[in-house]
């Protein structure tokens, strides 16, 4: 197991580089520089690239970067005079987690209970019913979700604030936004993961027992079920990161999404790769856990000494 | 004796999109204490649903129960309460299902699962059933027990979880074990441990069984009363000895008689005709008396009653009404007649000429990092042109890679295949592809669900360009489809219109497209109900003469493999162990894992079956060196080492001394 989980590391690194690199690149393509306001002179110019290191040759660039990368130096921005990038995200990544958590718990219980139910009432108004709230949920883009709240719920109705980040009601509706298509994903799976698992015939052998009707969901149902659910974990967390960027910047939640969106619309290099690079290594650490989780889950995997499911 | 359980007129349907489905219509039965009553059917004949309402388990909402009652201690199981159904599950009526891997739940330990049922019925401390549960699993012969329940189920072998479900059942000592094909998905010598642990166990708990199969051979292993059914209705019922031997429903007696005789030498086997009617439409009448050729003229009108033979013995079928007796008479004197006429067996001529070599075959596969997983392991055979060798064995012992790396599905690790004398693994022919084909199996996986039949048989033909137009290409396609049974009319449709034994064909269809010198079949009538068994294999035997095929028939069902092989090789863990001629082999076996499986082989005959001594699995040397096949007399060949050799032919001699 322990071979496993270094393999599984030294893996990540690999892939963090090849990441690294192909933010360093690309936006060495993107169009202008930060410093292209007219009222600055050449000379200003000038002396401000040689500040920021950006009149070095390219490689040496380059290798200046991934060699400050190394010891969680992402640079400086370019946009708040002196202030690291690291910093940055430091500041803003509470909110943005808080925000991000709370969506994901939130999603995930209600679409699990949902996605049950539906399956325990097969072909029944109850299942409809929940389908067409995971089929809304799944097709309606968050930024719209987010408007249709922040006007119904926040200025017609009044229950709700519709931007800032001053206290818990302030999370309540750009949580709803993110956490749709968290809710939707997994009532769909978990409606089809269960309705596989209740014709499995050791769920009948568990009623012959005689144990009750909800230990047999439970005990025996829930816990197979969850099994190919865990694979989803990824690509959600990866969609609710994505999706706070839009959400963020319509609520006005000053979190890293925001900030990101902000960076992009100054050419602020150095917290663009930051950022970037920061929710790559995010993701790339969700991938590992859900890996693991599968042997914490199945003790068909768990024995045989890790590795993926087969045919995942 | 005490009658534990009635059943009396229970209808159970299933509502589907295409309208109610009436799988039992009208089940009568009784169930006595300490006994073992055997329920044998088609797949689709009832079986497993009624057996399953017993303990109020039919699938809902879409089954249910039309009438009828089920009486359980004086309580009708059909219309108590859930709660009350659920004192009774486990504790006093259990069940065991077909199969084990299926039925344990992956994710518990099966310390947990056994507990469970415990927990719930007795008013116990979780200690104490901890050790009620390792009492159990040395009670079906589980060792280091204690050890082993902190196990999950994929770390046990598919005969010790089949104990382990039995254990489960029997954690709270019920009354009434029902036991839904539980030996069918296992090998035939785990089968027969598993057999007589069912056996031990109903002695020393005196519990009544319900034993569901459609195993002949079994049921006469283990049961003490047989009910047959057909198409939702049980149409024999009665003492064991009375239903083999003396049986009365058309349906039974073709069923007795499809299976193969090992005592003697047949032929063509017996068939039953057509297949089962679908219960979304139940003919009126007797719903078999489409498929009896010798129906009477209200079989189609009325249902028959149940008519008693003897006290113990009642069968559904005009027949036994007075006013037929004449009639019954004549067919009786019919079949008479035919089966003296089929009594001559032509010898069939085998050629000299060896069609294919195989010499040191190896397939190695690899499992994890550093083991090697040896499926075939060093054989050798010979086949001759025209005759059918057979290849037995339990499941991975490597009969299926061993068919498959012949065809090159596989690459070979070592070894030579010759083909007339060409070696095959050295040049990629394509011209011996269409010498030889292949049957495979499940008739339901192997036939591409979005082609027309037409296509599936005509893609060989496509590949090689054996037709010159395509009226000519759908001109050979009729033709194949007629030999095989089938009509031009079928040319259009897709798989899943197909029944199981006509998919089976359409497979064979396809392998003949091509003009194939040799077949090699791999278990090609396992999934397959015991009367379209022996459709298919008489089919296989006419084609054989008709064609002049030489096949490779590997299968795990002994008797089959008998009845059809003209030599038989006998597999185990990777290499050949036995070869000889199929009748030499069956009364003269050598090896000790040939007599071990030879001796666990149920045979359709109650008294057979009570004589029955289950030879263990002997030792011998096969790790050693020195270990190969060697020929002990004229063509029977015995894996050995130098010195068995010797014990092998003074045994050999001696035998043939006392005939």
């Amino acid at each position: 197991m322990k071979k496993y989980i270094a393999s599984r590391v030294g893996y990540m690194l690999f892939t963090f580089l090849i990441i690294a690199t192909f933010t360093f690149f690309l936006m060495q393509t993107l169009p202008g520089s930060p410093f292209n306001d007219e009222r600055l002179s050449s000379t200003q110019k000038e002396v401000l690239n040689e500040r920021y290191g950006l009149n070095e040759p390219l490689s040496v660039q380059y290798f200046k970067y991934l060699g400050n990368i190394t010891k969680g130096d992402f640079g400086v921005s370019f946009q708040f005079d002196g202030r690291s990038v690291s910093s940055i995200i430091g500041e803003r990544i509470g909110v943005s987690a808080i925000l991000g958590a709370q969506s994901l718990i939130a999603g995930m219980i209600i679409g699990l209970f949902l996605g049950i139910i539906a399956a325990l009432r097969h072909n029944t108004f109850i299942d409809y019913g929940a389908m067409v709230v995971a089929v809304l949920g799944l097709s309606i883009p968050n930024f719209v979700l987010a408007g249709l709240l922040q006007y119904w719920v926040g200025v017609r109705l009044g229950w709700l604030p519709v931007a800032f980040w001053e206290g818990f009601e302030y999370s309540i509706l750009p949580t709803i936004a993110l956490a749709a298509f968290v809710v939707a994903t997994m009532a769909r799976f978990m409606r089809t993961e269960m309705l596989d698992v209740l014709g499995n015939e050791y769920i009948t052998t568990a009623r012959a027992k005689g144990i009750k009707e909800y230990t047999v969901i439970l005990k025996h149902g829930l816990r197979n079920a969850m099994i190919p659910i865990i694979t989803i974990l990824g690509p959600l967390t990866v969609s609710l990161m994505t999706g706070t960027l839009v959400v963020e910047k319509i609520f006005s939640v000053p979190g890293l999404g925001e900030q990101f969106v902000k960076s992009i619309l100054t050419n602020d290099y150095p917290v663009i790769m930051g950022v970037t690079l920061f929710y790559s290594l995010l993701f790339i650490i969700v991938i590992l856990i859900v890996d693991l989780l599968y042997g914490v889950v199945d003790p068909r995997i768990r024995l045989s000494g890790g590795g993926r499911r087969e045919g995942k | 004796m005490e009658r534990i359980l009635s059943v009396d007129d229970l209808h159970i349907s299933f509502d589907t999109y295409d309208g109610e489905v009436r799988a039992v219509r009208g089940v009568t039965f009784d169930l006595y204490k300490g006994e073992t009553l055997a329920i044998v059917g088609e797949s689709g004949s009832g079986k497993s649903v009624m057996s399953k309402s017993i303990m109020g388990l039919i699938p809902k909402p879409s089954g249910r129960v039309v009438k009828g009652t089920i009486k359980y201690q004086n309580r009708d199981i059909t219309k108590i309460s859930n709660k009350e159904l659920r004192e009774l599950r486990g504790s006093e009526i259990s069940i065991i299902f077909q199969d084990p891997m299926t039925s344990l739940n992956p994710t518990m330990t099966i310390n947990n699962q056994i507990m469970e049922g415990i927990l719930v019925h007795q008013k116990i401390t979780k200690k104490e059933a901890e050790k009620k549960v390792v009492s159990l699993l040395e009670l079906v012969g589980i060792t280091n027990a204690a050890d082993r329940v902190k196990q999950y189920p994929h770390q046990f072998s598919g005969g010790m979880q089949q104990r382990v479900v039995i254990a489960m059942a029997l954690a709270c000592n019920p009354a009434i074990l029902i036991a839904d094909e539980p030996t069918t998905a296992l090998d035939v010598t785990v089968q027969a441990q598993v057999l007589e642990l069912l056996k031990d166990i109903q002695k020393k708990m005196d519990t009544s069984i319900i034993f569901i199969t459609h195993d002949l051979g079994v049921v006469a292993n283990i049961a003490d009363r047989v009910a047959v059914m057909y198409a939702g209705k049980v149409v024999e019922i009665g003492k064991t000895d009375e239903v083999f031997y003396n049986p009365q429903h058309p349906y039974t007696k073709g069923l007795l008689a499809a299976m193969p005789d090992l005592t003697i030498d047949q032929e063509e086997l017996k068939t039953i005709p057509g297949s089962p009617p679908n219960l979304l439409y139940p003919p009126p009448g007797d719903a078999f008396s489409l498929r009896n050729e010798h129906a009477l003229k209200i079989d189609f009108l009325h249902d028959p009653p149940m008519f008693k033979v003897t006290e113990t013995h009642s069968a559904a079928t005009w027949l036994l009404h007075e006013k037929a007796s004449k009639v019954t008479k004549e067919i009786e004197g019919k079949q008479r007649v035919k089966i003296a006429t089929s009594d001559q067996i032509a010898k069939k001529e085998i050629g000299k000429e060896k069609l294919l070599e195989v010499k040191e075959l190896k397939q190695h596969f690899k499992g994890g990092k550093n083991s090697v997983i040896k499926a075939v392991d060093g054989v050798s055979f010979d086949i001759y042109e025209g005759e059918t060798f057979g290849l037995v064995g339990e499941s991975g012992c490597g009969k299926s890679t061993t068919g498959r790396t012949l065809v090159r599905l596989y690459d070979a690790t070592s070894g030579e295949v010759y083909f007339k004398g060409v070696d095959i693994h050295k040049k990629n022919v394509l011209n011996l592809n269409k010498d030889i084909q292949m049957i495979f199996q499940d008739p339901y996986s192997s036939l591409n669900p979005r082609w027309t039949v037409a296509d599936i048989i005509a893609e060989g033909m496509d590949i090689h360009g054996l037709y010159t137009s395509k009226a000519n290409r759908m001109e050979k396609v009729y033709e194949l489809l007629k030999t095989v049974g089938l009509a031009e009319e079928h040319a259009n449709r897709y798989p899943h219109e197909f029944s199981g034994g006509q998919r089976q064909r359409i497979g064979i269809a396809r392998a003949l497209a091509v003009d194939p010198k040799f077949i090699i079949a791999d278990e090609p009538i396992s999934a397959l109900d015991v009367s379209i068994q022996a459709q298919i294999t008489n089919l296989l035997k006419k084609l054989q003469k008709e064609k002049n095929l030489t096949y490779l028939f590997i299968a795990h069902d002994l008797s089959m493999v008998k009845y059809i092989s003209d030599r038989v090789g006998v597999m185990y863990q990777g290499k050949l162990v036995e070869v000889a001629d199929s009748d030499e082999l069956y009364d003269n076996p050598l090896h000790p894992y040939t007599k071990s499986l030879l001796s666990a082989i149920p045979v359709p005959d109650p008294e057979v079956e009570k004589k029955r001594i289950r030879i263990p699995k002997g030792e011998w040397a096969i790790e050693s060196e020195d270990c190969k096949l060697r020929e002990i007399t004229d063509g029977h060949w015995v894996a050995c080492t130098e010195d068995e050799l010797d014990s092998y032919r003074s045994k050999s001699e001696d035998t043939a001394l006392l005939v």
